[in-house]
This record gives C-alpha cells, structure tokens and sequence, in this order.
C-alpha cells in the first residue's frame, strides 16, 4: 500500500458528526464531497502506485526515491500561486476546478505512461492540481461559512476528505482482486471519480466571490495582508512549530525498529494516524470553535509532543505503538483544519486564499526544514537522542507559540469583514 | 445564486451531474468489465507461450529460470528453458513470484499477497519449488540473489517511511540472511567506508547484492545523490567503495568482471548497462543502448542476460534479451513474455 497521511480507513462517523454536517453550509458538504471522489481518485492509485512501478514497470531504488520525492514536494509552491489567483480572480472556484481538472486528467494519462519520465510527468501534473486547489478551495469553505462555526466547516470537510481516502484503496485492491494485473483498470475507475468530483465541483457547488462587489485585489494589497501585522505573530507561530514538527516518517520507523509486529505491517502505521483523524476531525472543529482555535492549534502540538516522548521510549509494545497513533491522529486533526479556520478569519475576504495559502506553505516548508534537521541529527545522535532533543525544544516552543497566538481568537474588524451568509447551492 | 452558475438552473444542474455520473461509471465499469472478459479469455484460450511437461529434464540440464510473463493461465509462474534452446517450449512450475533467482537446489522468490493491506513475502523454495522456509521481509520487494553455493540470500525491499517524512529521500532494506535459517543482517547497518572516509549520513542506501563467495559479497551503496560499487564482508561487516556510479551489480561466473548499469550524464531514470574489471578497474560500455533497470545475470563468461519491458500495449510484458559481455555485437532477444532471469548451470 502506498503511504501518503491520506490513507484513511473507513469509519463510521459518530452522531456528533452527523449533527455537525447538519449545522454546517450545504456548500461545505459539496465540497467535502468532491474533496472525497477526488481522494477515492488519487489513493486509488497511490495505494497500488509501488507495486506497480516496481513489479510491473520494474523502476530501481533510486528511480523510484526519485518518483516519490515528486510526489510529496511539488505541491507546496504551487499553493501560494493557486491562493493569490483565487483572490486576483474573485473567483477561487474556477481555481480549484481547473486543479481538481489537472489531476483528473494526470489520471488518465497513467495509461499510455509506460516510461519512468510519462509517470514523473503524470505524477508532477497530479500535484501540481493538488497545490494548485487546495487554498481556493479553504478560501470557499471560509466563504461559506458562519465565522463561528468556521472549525466546525473545516472539521466536516477534512473529515469527509479523509473518509475517500480511505476507501480508495479498498476501490483499487477489490478492482485488483477482480481483474487481477489490469492496472488499467484502476486509472479508468480512478478517472471516473475524479470526473465525478469535478462535476460535483463545476455543477453543485456555487461561485461564491470571496469580496463581492470590491475592487480586484492588487499583488501589493495581498502582500501586504499577508505580510501584515494581523498574520505576522500567527504565521511566526506556525513557523516556529512547524519546525519542530518532524513528520510522521521519522516516528514509524523508530516504532518499527522496536518490534517486528510493527515491521511487518508497516503500511497500517498510517491507517492507524488515519482512523484517528478521521474519528477526530469534526470534535476537533467543534472544540476550536467553542474554546478557540488558537488554543486547539497550540494543544494540538502537545498531543505531537506526547507522540515524540513515547516513541522515544525503547520498547512499549503494541498499546505504545497504538498510543502514539492516537496521538499523531490527534495531532493533525487539532491543527490541519483548524489552521485554516484560523487564518481564514484574520485576513479580509479580498485575500483569504492568499492568507491561508501563505500559512499552508509556512508550515510546508518549516517542517521541511525540520525533517532535514532531524535527519542530520539521526545521523550524528541516533534517533532516540535525536527525538528528546526535539521533544525539549517543542516543550520550549509550545508557550511561545501560545505567547504569539494571544488574543488571536478575538473577533477583529478583518473578521467582521469577512463574514458571509452560508452559500446554499440551489 | 444561478446566475453564477453558468445560467443553467437546479433542475438542470442535477440532470447535468447525473449524465455525467452515469457516462463516466458506466464507461468506467464497461471498460473493467471488458479487462475482465480479456483476462478470462486470455486465460482459457490463449496459448501463452509453448510449454512442456518434463520438469525434471529441465532441472537437470543447464537452464535459465524466469518468471513467465506469458498471457495464459501460467501468467506470473516461475518458468524454465534449456540454455541450448531458450526460445523453445518452456516448462513451468507451480510458483507464483514477481521475482524470481534460483541455484540448482534452491530459489529465491518475492511474492506479493494482494488484498486490503497488500503485505509481501520471500520464501526459499526447494528443488519441488515447494516453500521451505519465510524470510523476514519489510515493504515492496525489489531484488533478490542467492550465493552461488547457496548458502546465502539476500533481499532488498523498498521501505516508505523515509520517503514521506523526506520529500526526495527513500529508504531501501538489503537483507542478507543463511538459507539455513539464520539472519545475518541488515547491510545498511554495515561500516560504508568511501574514500578512506566511513559514511554515517541518514540518507545512506544499499541495495542489490551480488555474492562472490561465502563472505564476499558486491552490493550498491548510495548517499547524497551518489552511488557506489562496493565491496563487502560478511564476517567484518565492512563495505568498502570500489568506484562510483554503479548499480545493481552481478558477479562473473570467472569472478573476474563485475556487469552493473550506470547512470552517467542520462537523463533521470535512465540507466546504461556496462562491465567493469575487478583486476585492471576498466569499464566496458555494453552494446545494448536501451535504458536497462535490472539486476544483470551473467549467461556464461562471455555474455549477460537482462529483462527488458516490452514498450506499446500491454505493460505488463516483458522480454529478456542477452548482449555480449564485451561491449561487441549486439543484443539479441533471448527469451519472449520473461522476466527476472537466474541461470542454473
């Protein structure tokens, strides 16, 4: 199974959340369902992508290292990009379409895609869409959304994104099952629901203009919203953790170092992050919305620290393994949504996706910079000291970040600005 | 809110999705359920590749085993030719392997067990290519061989955890184990001296082990972006680099030339097939021109084998061709619908 955080397994969405879609704007739906076809379409073919590359195509370790660094990095710089268009255009949803579009067609072309550069080519273009979607698309969500259930939208929306990642594997290994070696048949599925996710998008879902009536937002006025004093502490926040935030990679294979249980059913680490996300989402958007998103954000990285401090631990058998799943599933549920919710309400509608862009690819970036780092330092301490080293620092940086976000939660004139009436699609 | 929408209104928004939604899932099942009537007619009447029933006549001759690439019910099997006439009828066992070595008493095979968490496995078969024993084996299998004499194996798998924590960096596990059981090690944990130098860098890699002996081995060492031959022992564990770009390296039968392919100034992923000499330390280019990326066998002293995918339809196919030895003449197809060669003198 190919390992990507996206790689959710079913279930069942507890009665809390079933109340929180029903509270949440019909467009926030929508677009958690084109968001779930979408992610059916893509793990669909990231689950069997290793096994096909290497036993059908036969790529070599450094080929594939290669592929697969492709597949995680491209996306990052393209957001910021895919953010200011959304706002230049006061259109994001045109955006977001013509990236969800990118990726489905990436998907199709995995057919003739044979040779090891086609597949580079066709896996760059899938996350070239995927950079380029995701800010325009957060910019809808906030459009459409009450500012005080904005965690709760968020929450909805990842967990529904979640839910298709998790059953795009399962599409893909019941196709392989049924048709066994026709990997065509995966891409021709897994274009199938990528078209459905975009007719849902381009059909269903409302072109909310994120500034109606306002002049078209200058590169200098985005920048300076962005650069401004409003996101300056909480990007500076954002930054500072996310460098010490070192990627759950690093953690799964300390835990699979422990033991040989875990070894052998490596892929199920992720799974096992996943369920917790999924399970965690909409409680997460709730909490941020009634005690604050600044706080939930900033736990978010003690549930990460306690993570750090247990894998560190020598051997805790499988309840340790579990535990610090837990704790990552926590991790992300507490910050990858409500981070948007966040950031969503401190810039002004003319420059939402820009905003949540520029906080997406801070965080991109500095835990980029921490997995470097944490490399470095595996290598000259060994994993373990390394690990406790990083643990005292977010210890450290945890208040500070707390310091920064101060205050943050409060409603400010940006916020009010902002606001729109839930979309509700015809 | 419609007239945002393109002027069309609800009613024919929803009509819009649902045409939409039943063209593509219907194409989309059309085409799977098209795959399936191929498969199975493949399977029932198509011929694959000639095959005979004397097993145990193959096995006693020189021969080279494969994996049979062959649409037809033997497809993924591992399969068996004569080397004095390997374009003739194959015989093919009951072995399902994605890679396949094989000596005269054992193999090698890496298999993956498809399901909702697809887990892999390597498993030595005996002579009946029956399951004698389960390796240990972590992530997506990439190489395997054993020692001529057949008492070591080696395997190396991809490992994903680097790869998502590291945008750029993966991570690979070369795993030596006696064919009689015990596990000797993990190569990466092996001193990697470069230069005089013993490399500790985290992005360390090796993968592609060829044996020379009992002790001995050749294996492929990467870090920062470089590749090296090395050179190997067991009982130090100690690799010491031989020279640079170099990978997947293979053994002459002679022990005198080791073939391996190199990246040179190639465009990414691209790979040139070349024979380096343990004693003079020249390196011959090899005839063959296409990009090769596969671990090389050596047919006898004078030629190399090498599977090759067959491009166009079907990407599940493959061939495996031979090429001299000496960078003269040029590649001829060996063995058609074949994959990952061992040869058994």
């Amino acid at each position: 199974m190919y390992v990507t955080l996206r790689d959710r397994p079913d279930d069942a969405g507890t009665s809390r959340a079933r109340i929180a879609v029903r509270r949440v704007s019909g467009t926030v739906v929508l677009l958690g369902t084109v968001s779930l076809l979408t992610d059916v379409s893509s793990e669909m073919v990231a689950s069997i992508l290793p096994l096909y590359l290497t036993a059908v195509v036969g790529l070599s370790p450094v080929a594939y290292g290669f592929l697969d660094g492709m597949y995680q990095g491209v996306s990052a710089l393209v957001r910021i990009a895919g953010g200011y268009v959304g706002d230049r255009g006061q259109r994001p949803k045109w955006v977001a379409v013509t990236g969800y579009a990118t990726s489905a067609l990436s998907r199709l072309a995995m057919l003739p895609a044979a040779g090891f550069a086609a597949i580079t080519a066709v896996v760059t273009a899938d996350r070239l869409g995927k950079g380029l979607r995701t800010a325009p698309r957060d910019a809808l969500i906030a459009a459409a959304s009450q500012p005080d259930v904005l965690g709760r939208a968020f929450g909805v929306h990842r967990a529904l994104d979640t839910l298709g990642a998790a059953i795009g594997p399962l599409v893909a290994f019941a196709l392989l099952a049924a048709v066994p070696g026709s990997y065509d048949s995966i891409f021709v599925v897994s274009f199938a629901f990528a078209v459905a996710g975009v007719a849902v998008l381009v059909l269903l879902v409302p072109d909310l203009p994120t500034a109606a009536g306002a002049a078209r937002a200058t590169l200098r006025e985005v920048f300076s919203e962005v650069a401004g004093r409003d996101l300056r502490r909480p990007l500076l926040a954002a930054a500072l953790l996310g460098l010490l935030t070192i990627g759950d990679g690093f953690l799964y294979l300390l835990l699979q170092e422990r033991d040989d249980f875990t070894a052998r059913y490596f892929p199920l680490l992720y799974v096992g992050t996943n369920v917790a996300y999924l399970a965690l989402a909409v409680p997460m958007g709730l909490l941020a919305d009634r005690v604050g998103r600044a706080r939930v954000l900033v736990a978010g990285h003690l549930a990460l620290l306690g993570g750090y401090l247990l894998a560190a631990l020598p051997s805790s058998g499988v309840g340790g393994t579990l535990a610090v799943l837990l704790l990552l599933g926590t991790f992300y549920a507490a910050t990858d949504g409500v981070l948007a919710a966040l950031v969503s309400r401190l810039v002004t509608a003319r420059a939402r996706g820009s905003g949540i862009a520029a906080a997406q690819t801070t965080v991109a970036l500095a835990r980029f910079a921490a997995s470097v780092l944490f490399g470095l330092l595996w290598s000259i301490q060994g994993p373990r000291p390394a690990l406790l080293l990083f643990a005292a620092l977010l210890a450290v940086a945890v208040p500070i970040a707390a310091w920064l976000l101060r205050g943050i939660d409060r409603p400010t004139p940006a916020t009010l600005s902002g606001a729109r009436p839930s979309g509700v699609p015809a | 809110m419609s007239g945002r929408m393109g002027g069309l209104g609800p009613r024919a928004r929803l009509t819009a999705l649902a045409v939409v939604l039943l063209v593509a899932f219907v194409s989309a099942g059309g085409y799977v359920w098209r795959a399936r009537q191929d498969v199975t007619a493949a399977r029932t009447t198509a011929t694959g590749a000639p095959t005979r029933d004397d097993l145990a006549v193959v096995r006693d001759v020189p021969h080279l085993v494969f994996r049979n690439t062959a649409l037809g019910a033997d497809y993924g099997r591992v399969a068996m030719v004569p080397l004095s006439a390997p374009s003739g009828p194959r015989a093919v066992t009951d072995a399902a392997c994605e890679r396949v070595y094989a000596t005269r008493d054992e193999a090698i095979c890496l298999s993956a067990d498809r399901g909702l968490l697809t887990t892999y496995r390597a498993r030595l078969l005996g002579a009946d290519w029956s399951a004698r024993r389960d390796l240990p084996l972590v992530g997506t299998p990439s190489r395997a061989r054993l020692s001529p004499d057949g008492s070591l194996v080696a395997t190396t798998t991809f490992v994903f955890g680097d790869s998502y924590a590291n945008p750029g960096q993966f991570s690979t596990r070369t795993v030596i184990s006696r064919t009689a059981g015990e596990v000797v090690g993990d190569v990466e944990r092996f001193a990697l001296v470069v230069d005089g130098a013993v490399v500790t860098a985290v992005d360390k890699n090796l993968w592609g082990v060829t044996f020379a002996d009992d002790d001995r081995f050749y294996a492929t060492a990467a870090s920062g972006g470089k590749t090296w031959l090395v050179e190997g022992s067991l009982a130090a564990r100690r690799m010491t680099a031989l020279r640079e770009d170099a990978e997947c390296p293979s053994l002459s039968p002679d022990r005198t030339r080791i073939a391996f392919k190199k990246h040179g100034d190639l465009p990414p992923g691209r790979w040139r097939l070349a024979v380096y000499d343990l004693a003079t330390g020249t390196e011959t280019l090899l005839a063959e021109t296409r990009s090769v990326d596969d671990q090389v066998e050596w047919l006898d002293d004078t030629r190399i084998v090498y599977a090759l995918p067959r491009g166009g339809a079907g990407t599940a196919t493959s061939d495996i061709w031979s090429s001299p030895a000496d960078g003269r003449g040029a590649p001829e197809l060996l063995v058609s619908d074949a994959w990952s060669p061992a040869v058994v003198r």
